[in-house]
């Protein structure tokens, strides 16, 4: 952990360099990569840190993305959207939170629950094709989905609102990733992010030792809601559209199979398992490969098979190896 | 400090505590032994508050100890240790008597887990997972941390499981320097350990107070050792 600052400046630096270094295209791409980056790590705090399986990450994403596009569109102001997004989807957490947490429902059905309400948002969404479905000059489109979403804007006092750039927008979308990410870990080394720990290890002994883990459970998920919130409100404001297939089984899935091939429980994991499945989607993809998705799956199993905890520890695991080696060896020197 | 009266707890058809009766004072060390069955493990997890009783009251310091959750039982002042170690494995054994000192101390939590450290005397192992420990060591840990949160009321469940027989020695030296800062009730098994710690003696049977007394009385009366000792001495020839 005392890596983290060097850790932390060569991810500011790479962030900072790689728009000079890919096309246009590749930034674009990478730019929504970022905010499925997000959403990964809203998943780690509450799965890999807490230990609790929430399936309904999908759900605060696409929740977010309709009240980024909502407020957005009434409000013309892309940052009162994204404000929109992060608390509509906080609301529903804390909604969600409340009455499974404080009533002491199990961690399965807390995983079903959560999977359940996503597919209903994906039916009732569904349900909105008609012009009488609509917020305000929103409609909400149905299967077809919200369009004329508008893209994130430079809203500074005084100034007529300006549409980001590409790049300018990589760089937004890049630096809310760190902010968010600077903020999770801080929160994980807090003593606040000790007892989440225990409470994935032994939930019952934490209360014993006198710890509510009730409020906590809510307050983690809540926070956890509003990232993956962001997160939709930052894909909405990239594509200028979102439809009901963000709240899909294979999207709820997809979330959770990011965190697995990353690994759990350090956030960095999440971020990189996110980039990884996404790429080699959009490389199998590019690749006109007749099975994608047999070989993407392949692929899975095989990473979740010889990296069980994931990706990211792997690859610590592998560095404090080659780092012991060389010392052990002179150690046994006479 | 503490009191029961008519103490049920049914499971199904089983009545494991079958009214009860039970006080302690402040400042006590009492010792609960009986035959496998008797319901010492059941009466412990009412105490612990784990379990909710059938029928009857527990009161502890005048809270009534049923209604409260879970955490709220810890905050009056309870602290248990589980015949099985219930520690974090995948924890360090600091952070693990870290977690036990902090709702009470806050920022002085570090001096109490140094202390707590110091007294199970795994100051050198305090980076260790808890994994990676003996199972004694485990016993250790959690006896740590139930020092850590410096608890009014202390429930050990059979401490001395799995330990050798000096660990067992070292660990009645430990309760009983332990019960000069708190009231403690240990459920044991093994009668050494009991006669170590010169404690008074509840005798449970059937989920009932059989007898009670000092040791010495409990082995002077029949009753006792014709149903806890199995055997008849007195009627042999």
């Amino acid at each position: 952990m005392r890596a983290e600052p060097a850790v932390w400046t060569t991810g500011a630096v790479v962030l900072g360099g790689l728009p000079f270094l890919l096309s246009l295209f590749q930034v674009v791409q990478l730019t929504v990569f970022m905010a499925f980056c997000l959403l990964a790590l809203s998943l780690d705090l509450i799965w890999g840190v807490a230990g609790i399986l929430s399936f309904g990450q999908a759900a605060f994403f696409g929740v977010g993305g309709y009240a980024y596009g909502v407020v957005g569109i009434n409000s013309g102001s892309t940052t009162l959207g994204l404000a929109g997004a992060v608390a509509s989807a906080a609301v529903l957490a804390a909604l969600l939170g409340y009455f499974t947490f404080y009533g002491r429902v199990g961690a399965m059905y807390f995983a079903v629950i959560t999977l359940t309400v996503t597919l209903i948002l994906h039916q009732v969404m569904g349900s909105t094709a008609g012009p009488r479905y609509a917020i305000g000059a929103a409609r909400l489109g149905g299967y077809n989905g919200m369009t004329n979403i508008p893209s994130l804007a430079l809203e500074l006092p005084g100034r007529t609102p300006s549409v980001l750039e590409p790049v300018p927008l990589f760089y937004v979308v890049g630096g809310l990733l760190l902010v968010v990410l600077g903020l999770g870990r801080a929160l994980v080394r807090s003593s606040f992010g000790r007892v989440l720990r225990a409470i994935r290890e032994d939930e019952g002994r934490t209360e014993l030792l006198g710890y509510d883990v009730r409020w906590r459970k809510l307050l983690t998920f809540v926070i956890s809601g509003g990232i993956a919130g962001l997160a939709g409100g930052l894909f909405a404001g990239w594509g200028n559209f979102i439809n009901p297939q963000v709240f899909s089984l294979s999207q709820s899935a997809l979330v959770v199979i990011w965190v697995m091939v990353g690994g759990r429980g350090t956030l960095y994991g999440a971020i990189a398992g996110a980039l990884v499945v996404q790429w080699l989607t959009n490389y199998l993809g590019a690749a006109s490969v007749t099975y994608t998705s047999v070989l993407l799956g392949v692929a899975l199993v095989v990473i979740v098979l010889i990296f069980p905890g994931g990706l990211v520890p792997a690859v610590g695991r592998g560095l404090g190896w080659l780092v012991e080696r060389p010392r052990r060896a002179l150690a046994v020197l006479p | 400090m503490l009191e029961a009266r008519g103490l049920v707890k049914e499971f199904g058809g089983l009545r494991a505590v079958a009214g009860m009766d039970f006080t302690l004072r402040r400042g006590e060390l009492r010792c609960l032994i009986g035959p496998n069955g008797a319901g010492k493990s059941t009466f412990f997890k009412l105490l612990a508050a784990v379990l909710k009783p059938t029928a009857g009251t527990i009161r502890f310091k005048g809270l009534d100890l049923p209604r409260l959750q879970p955490h709220e039982v810890a905050r009056a002042g309870i602290g248990i240790k589980f015949q099985v170690p219930r520690v974090y494995e995948q924890l360090s054994v600091a952070d693990n008597l870290w977690l036990a000192a902090n709702f009470r101390h806050g920022r002085a939590a570090g001096a109490a887990v140094e202390r707590a450290l110091a007294e199970i005397r795994l100051g050198e192992r305090r980076d260790a997972r808890v994994a990676h420990l003996s199972h004694g060591d485990r016993q250790w840990v959690e006896i740590g941390m139930v020092l850590a949160a410096e608890p009014e009321l202390i429930l050990l469940d059979e401490p001395t499981a799995g330990m050798t027989h000096a660990e067992a020695r070292r660990t009645a030296d430990l309760v009983r320097e332990i019960n000069r800062r708190a009231t403690v009730v240990v459920v044991e098994h093994d009668m050494d350990f009991v006669r170590q710690l010169a404690a008074t003696v509840t005798v449970l049977h059937r989920g009932a107070v059989l007898a009670e007394g000092s040791m010495d009385e409990i082995r002077d009366n029949a009753t006792v050792r014709d149903i806890y000792l199995g055997k008849r001495p007195h009627a042999r020839g």
